[in-house]
Formats: C-alpha cells, sequence, structure tokens
C-alpha cells in the first residue's frame, strides 16, 4: 500500500511576479486606492466615446433602405444586449472564482454587476419591444430568442433576490455563485436562439464568422457605442465595488481611518 | 493546489457540467415546441395542426398580393421556395410588410386549403444597408438577369 500524498504546504513557496501582482489585486485597500485614479479617468474617455457613437449613430449614419430611420434604435439596443450577456458572463466568473478562491474581491465584482447587468437587460429589452411594435406588428411575440433574453433578466433579480434575502455577506456570495453559474447555461442559449429554431427576432449582423451584414457607415458608430456600453460598465461596477468595499471593511483599521475627520 | 480548492474546482466544474446536460436533454426534448412557425412544406406534409391556430412562416411571392377594394382585407401567397399556402387577411399590415418579406403569420387552415390569419408579422432580415447601396445592388441584379 502507498501512503496518502500530502500537498506541500505552500506558504513558504516564492511566488511569481504575477501571482504576487493577482494577489495584492484582491488585496481591498489596495483595489481602493487604484479605483479612486482610475474612475475619472475611464468616466471622461466613456464620455466621449458615447459622444462620439450618438452624434455618428444619429446624425452622420445614413437612414436604412427598409427601416428609414427606425433602425437607429440599434446603437442602443445592440450594445445593451451584448452588454447584457457580458456582465452575466462576468458575474459567473467572479462568483465562480468567489467560491473557490474565497476572493472578497471577486464576490465584490460580483455582487456589483448584478444591477447593472439587469438594467442593461431592461433596456435590450425595452428598446426592442419600441421597435417590434412599427417593425414586426407586436410589441412582444414568445419566440426563442426574446424568452431567453425575459429568463437573463429573471437570473439577475433572482440573483439580486438572494443577496439581499441572506444577512451573511459571505454566505450570500456562495449561494449567489452558485445561481450565476447555473444560469450561464442560458448564455449559449441567447445567441444560437435564432440560429437553432426558427425565430421572428432575425440573426446576428455583427457577431458571426462571415463579413458583417452592415454597411461601414452604420457600423462603426455601433462598435463605438459598444466600446461606450463597455466603459459604461466599468465606470459603474468601479462605483458599485467602492461602496462595496466600504460596507464590507466597515471595521477595518483602513476604512476607519480613511473616514475618521482629521 | 490544496485539496479543498481542488475539491471546489471539481465541483463547480460537475455543476457546470450537470446544468448543461440537463438544459441540452430539455432543449431536445422540446425542440419541436421553441420554433416559433410552421413552414409551408411542413403544412404540406400535414405536421402542422389540423383544428387549432397556428404560426406559419415564409416570404410573400412576388406579384401574388391582392388587395379588396372596400375593405382591408388582402390575399397573398406565403412560400418557403418549395411549397405555397394561400394567405387571408384583414387588419393593418406592418411598416416592413411587402412583397418578397419574410413574414410570420398566425391563424389557422380552413377546409379549401387557405390560411385564414388573425395576425400579420414582419420578420425583419440581418441586413442594414443605406437605400443607395440597395438600389445600387438592385441595378447590378437586373443588369445580370438581362
Amino acid at each position: 500500500m502507498t501512503p496518502p500524498q500530502i500537498d506541500q504546504p505552500t506558504g513558504n513557496r516564492p511566488r511569481s511576479i504575477w501571482a504576487r501582482r493577482f494577489h495584492q489585486l484582491g488585496s481591498p485597500p489596495f483595489f481602493y486606492t487604484l479605483i479612486e485614479k482610475l474612475l475619472p479617468w475611464v468616466g471622461a474617455l466613456c464620455a466621449l466615446c458615447f459622444a462620439a457613437g450618438l452624434y455618428g449613430g444619429l446624425i452622420l449614419a445614413p437612414t436604412d433602405y427598409q427601416q428609414g430611420e427606425s433602425y437607429r434604435i440599434i446603437y442602443i439596443h445592440v450594445p445593451a444586449a451584448w452588454m447584457s450577456m457580458f456582465v452575466y458572463l462576468i458575474l459567473a466568473i467572479s462568483g465562480g472564482i468567489g467560491l473557490i478562491w474565497r476572493m472578497k474581491l471577486a464576490q465584490a465584482v460580483a455582487r456589483a454587476s448584478a444591477p447593472i447587468g439587469a438594467a442593461y437587460t431592461f433596456l435590450a429589452l425595452l428598446t426592442g419591444s419600441l421597435w417590434g411594435k412599427p417593425m414586426w406588428g407586436t410589441w412582444w411575440i414568445w419566440d426563442a430568442r426574446l424568452t431567453s433574453e425575459l429568463v437573463l433578466l429573471f437570473l439577475y433579480l433572482g440573483y439580486m433576490a438572494l443577496q439581499s434575502a441572506i444577512d451573511d455577506r459571505r454566505t450570500a456570495a456562495r449561494a449567489g455563485a452558485v445561481l450565476a453559474l447555473v444560469g450561464v447555461v442560458n448564455l449559449p442559449i441567447i445567441h444560437f436562439s435564432v440560429e437553432w429554431w426558427s425565430t421572428l427576432h432575425q440573426g446576428p449582423t455583427v457577431t458571426k464568422f462571415d463579413k458583417p451584414s452592415i454597411a461601414t457607415s452604420m457600423l462603426i458608430p455601433l462598435l463605438l457605442m459598444a466600446i461606450a456600453f463597455q466603459l459604461h460598465y466599468l465606470v459603474a461596477l468601479f462605483a458599485r465595488v467602492r461602496a462595496e468595499i466600504l460596507d464590507s471593511e466597515r471595521r477595518s483599521a483602513w476604512v476607519t481611518k480613511m473616514v475618521a475627520p482629521s | 493546489m490544496r485539496p479543498r480548492r481542488r475539491q471546489r474546482i471539481v465541483l463547480v466544474g460537475l455543476l457546470l457540467a450537470g446544468v448543461i446536460l440537463a438544459a441540452t436533454l430539455a432543449l431536445l426534448a422540446l425542440r419541436d415546441n421553441i420554433n416559433l412557425f410552421f413552414s409551408p412544406t411542413q403544412v404540406a406534409a400535414g405536421e402542422a395542426p389540423q383544428n387549432t391556430p397556428f404560426r406559419l412562416g415564409g416570404m410573400v411571392v412576388a406579384g401574388s398580393v391582392q388587395r379588396a377594394a372596400e375593405d382591408l382585407s388582402i390575399r397573398f401567397d406565403l412560400t418557403d421556395t418549395a411549397h405555397t399556402v394561400t394567405v387571408a387577411y384583414t387588419g393593418i399590415l406592418p411598416d416592413l410588410f411587402s412583397e418578397g418579406q419574410g413574414i410570420v403569420t398566425q391563424g389557422s387552415l380552413v377546409k379549401d386549403g387557405t390560411f385564414v390569419a388573425s395576425q400579420v408579422l414582419a420578420k425583419h432580415d440581418e441586413n442594414y444597408m443605406p437605400p443607395e447601396v440597395d438600389e445600387a445592388l438592385q441595378k447590378a441584379q437586373a443588369m445580370g438577369l438581362q
């Protein structure tokens, strides 16, 4: 019989520079000061992208051959729908990291991301509905794309309800992470729903392997808006994570020192 | 890596694998119910329900649209290039309705094989282009056909 294997203690092993950076990033005070420095710059860049994207999309881009001016809702609808899925992926990944490595910062990112993602999902559903009435002829239809996107909204709302139902932050983070990981299966369903099943919603225009089926003059503002939405997510995330860190670390020495009147 | 962490990674992996398996099985079982509409070929093959309303999808055949002079009734042929079904509808059509356009209609089949629709929805395609480009494309197509 072979003796059971015992893992080597990791405490004294010299870490690589990347491992040290990673652990430093996970330290709440370090991340808090990093956010403080980054937030104004990211915010300014975000405003710039929004201005350029909206000007390009609403004024410079030509009208569509079929839909006329109404197609311009894609400059909000499409980036919002992309972000609704991207934020959920971040929610699930950071939830998973928080679950496995018990990293506080990852748990804070997951907790902070949920309401932002829910807002993007709601925006995508709302703008789609407003466009659907004149173009399709209906506000809503239970096709695979619309239904799976609605399920995504309910996943976000369920996650948020779970977070506020459990008082203990660590228990809430673990329960939420399991829910987030279960819901991740919905992401490929949303993306491929228009290819797997017959739907009223059209197929992908940009996110496919072929050349995008949109004129370049219309595509450039759309990509600018996509970048603007990504930056907006960062701004919203930073602001919320900052509040999360302060709340969860309110009894620690560095927070007391920082907020104490000097 | 510490054994407890490794155990958690395995558990998360198993959770994901289980959920993917469950979702795949559920979606495969519901495959036919998730499709929004039946095609004219399925109707011709008798796969569409006989006495209950269902949705029918296809392209409006060019030149088949007949509008009534006195009211909003309209008749047109719907095709998936293999089979054709005639649709009768009374009501307001969506902006995107035109000949050659993809359409989804809700209604039911009557005895003579006509599909009496209670709702007509336009299916938009994924192409976005300025009107000039569309004109140029159609001109090029017309020249190629001559």
